[in-house]
């Protein structure tokens, strides 16, 4: 399989062209929507904060949504392309590992058990104890038996798990329908509504995920090859396998946590960034971060005006921008 | 110890082996099938004798029971046995041409394309026609997604590869519409499109077994002709392509009829997860991959799946009924992770 661009000098402009987009598309999403404000005003409200209306709406909304869509794309996309590499499954993505229906589960449980709203602090350790617990189940299940660790057990372990999860969660809401409205946000997923603190109590999960993952471009594209040929060479792939899914988990864990499940930039932008840059990790996994984050903030931006003055949840508009685009990467490529 | 039986008929149209294992099995899940059905006509909110059930199957008259058992009770479970069926072989068929573990009927845009027409009609039409249409309105509606997902991935020939891709684009898209059309809907529709999406088949009378009868008549027997076919297209492309196989008519002739039993099931009864991904793969832990035994037994298990995730439904919360979606996984999940734990065989 040939990339389109083969040349690192091209790769590093275009990377830099791509952080260029992501921040101009970021400052874009913090000064558009129904009110729009200007730099100046943007500038005022950070620097000089007043407590008027359009600083608290651009300090309490909009400069936490355009940074949640960031730090939030760009940790699928990863999370995404690991998926892909461990399982060797084009179609893998965090909510394979049932990230995404167990975390969503352990909160429509604790809304249905507690009956009462809990503050999002509290939520989102729920959502994120949801996401750990049913990755460990779906790992420790995907791996016993007689031939131990095996992709395809491990992804089909994943499916059924995620299938039981979101079963159990539409059983409960349809059995109160109080915890309906609470609970649709999290079946959809958005990144408004939510704070700065917010952001800050999982970012450090999320840092310490992307730190490992900056050591693991060697062994990544080493795995990539194969699980054989990759112990052949020496590597410890037990390992390697037990790294990715802890990033995994943190990355993909925390993002549910903060912005329910955003399904297709997982597995949509990891198969953009192969096709343009190639399967090294080393550049796959930057090019999958800053791809991610562009396509969430733009997708949150795109949503504010597609049914004003609703917002529309985000995931709706990640899939209506990302399909064209996948259908035509598709067709480029020859497969087989 | 396993013996093979080679069946073929005289012009080789049909042809398949089965093993003594695959017949025992097909054997006893019929017989589950068949007690299953019986105990589910049974129980209810109003309980009645088994001996009267079989009574009034085999054409007894009963003052009370006959009503509730020919017409509330029976199209329930006929229904039950066809659509678990159906969408149980439209994954198998699936499975065998896309030869990926992970594709299920609504890779093919099938119960995307079904969801958006029906929830268009629900939220857009506003009660202005009868919900008797829903059924022909998603069967619509699913299948002209997947061939628009069929021509979208068309390039001098359709790779699985390709095709599993532009799906995954196409029902992300699809159910992105459907939660926007949910979402800017009146409220109190949400709840009963949320049940639709779910899948149930609560309330469904026997005009509803007309509806999906003939897809069932028509494609099951076809699928099970095409079951040699299958086993070839297994082995890749290019060694089905060396025996002779004419790989690209056969991929769009068993697609069609994976789209036309998954198509006919969400019509009647709406997105009823699990089935299709994972019975097939129970199917397979049992008899192993060759698919002249697999696609009846996936048919059988998937028809025990839904009767059995109805009843519960019907019982469990009574007198609250719970969509039969909720409980299909929630009974298959914990047997297929149990089939998967014990890990009798590799293939996967």
């Amino acid at each position: 399989m040939v990339s389109l661009i083969q040349k690192s000098s091209l790769k590093l402009l275009l990377l830099g062209f791509g952080i260029v987009a992501l921040l101009s598309s970021m400052l874009a999403s913090m000064l558009l929507g129904i009110h729009i404000f200007d730099v100046h005003t943007l500038w005022l409200s950070i620097t000089q904060f007043n407590g008027s209306q359009e600083h608290l709406v651009l300090r309490g909304v909009r400069i936490p949504a355009a940074c949640i869509a960031a730090v939030v794309g760009a940790n699928l996309a990863i999370a995404g392309a690991l998926m892909q590499t461990l399982t060797k499954n084009p179609l893998a993505s965090p909510s394979v590992f049932g990230i995404n229906a167990g975390a969503v589960m352990f909160i429509v449980l604790s809304l249905s058990v507690f009956k009462v709203d809990l503050p999002f602090e509290q939520m989102i350790y729920i959502a994120f104890a949801g996401a750990a617990i049913t990755a460990v189940m779906v790992i420790t299940l995907g791996s016993a038996g007689k031939e131990g660790f095996m992709p395809v057990k491990l992804t089909l372990a994943g499916a059924a798990i995620a299938a039981f999860a979101s079963s159990v969660t539409s059983g409960l809401m349809l059995l109160n329908n109080d915890s309906l409205t609470e609970a649709l946000f999290w079946l959809v997923g958005a990144v408004y509504g939510r704070e700065m603190s917010e952001l800050l109590t999982v970012l450090p999960y999320m840092l310490v995920g992307w730190i490992i993952v900056a050591f693991m471009f060697r062994p990544l594209n080493v795995m990539a090859i194969g699980d054989d040929v990759a112990k052949g060479l020496g590597q410890r792939t037990m390992l390697t396998k037990i790294a990715i899914m802890v990033v995994v988990i943190l990355l993909a864990g925390s993002s549910v946590a903060l912005a329910g499940p955003i399904a297709f930039i997982g597995i949509i932008v990891p198969h953009i960034c192969r096709y343009l840059i190639g399967n090294d990790h080393k550049w796959l996994i930057p090019f999958c971060a800053v791809a991610g984050a562009l396509l969430l903030v733009s997708a949150d931006t795109a949503a504010r005006f597609l049914l004003m003055p609703k917002e529309v949840p985000v995931g709706v508009t990640t899939a209506l921008l990302g399909v064209p685009f996948l259908i035509v990467i598709a067709r480029r490529r020859t497969y087989e | 110890m396993n013996k093979q039986i080679t069946v073929r008929s005289t012009k080789s149209v049909f042809s398949t082996q089965l093993s003594s294992k695959g017949i025992r099995v097909i054997a006893l899940l019929m017989m589950l099938v068949a007690i299953t059905s019986v105990v589910s006509i049974s129980i209810g909110s109003m309980q009645i004798p088994l001996r009267d059930v079989i009574a009034v199957l085999f054409g007894a008259h009963h003052d009370m029971y006959s009503i509730i058992i020919l017409d509330l009770r029976l199209p329930r479970t006929l229904l039950a046995i066809m659509i678990g069926a159906a969408l149980a072989v439209s994954g198998t068929l699936l499975q065998g041409v896309i030869r990926n573990p992970l594709a299920s009927p609504e890779l093919t845009g099938v119960t995307g394309g079904a969801s958006v027409a029906a929830v268009a009609f629900m939220t857009l039409g506003s009660g202005q026609w009868s919900i008797h249409w829903i059924p022909l309105i998603a069967i619509i509606g699913g299948m002209i997604i997947a061939m628009l997902n069929y021509i979208c991935a068309w390039k001098g020939g359709v790779s699985p590869y390709r095709l599993v891709l532009i799906g995954i684009g196409f029902s992300t898209a699809m159910s992105a519409l459907t939660t926007f059309l949910l979402i800017s809907g009146p409220a109190f529709l949400a709840s009963q499109v949320l049940g639709w999406m779910t899948g149930t088949i609560y309330g469904l009378s026997m005009d509803y077994v007309w509806v999906i009868l003939p897809w069932f008549c028509i494609f099951m027997p076809l699928s099970l002709l095409l079951a040699r076919v299958l086993n070839v297209h297994l082995l890749g492309d290019s060694v089905a392509c060396g025996v002779g196989n004419t790989v690209q008519r056969h991929r769009l002739l068993l697609l069609f009829i994976s789209v036309a039993l998954s198509g006919a099931a969400v019509g009647v009864a709406g997105g009823i997860s699990f089935i299709g991904l994972m019975a097939p793969h129970i199917a397979r832990k049992l008899v192993g991959p060759l698919h002249g035994v697999l696609i009846p037994v996936s048919a059988l298990i998937g028809a025990l799946l839904l009767l059995v995730a109805d009843m519960a439904g019907r019982t469990v919360f009574s007198p609250t009924e719970i969509p039969a979606g909720v409980f299909t996984a929630a009974i298959g999940a914990p047997f297929f992770l149990l089939l998967l734990y014990k890990g009798r065989s590799s293939t996967a």
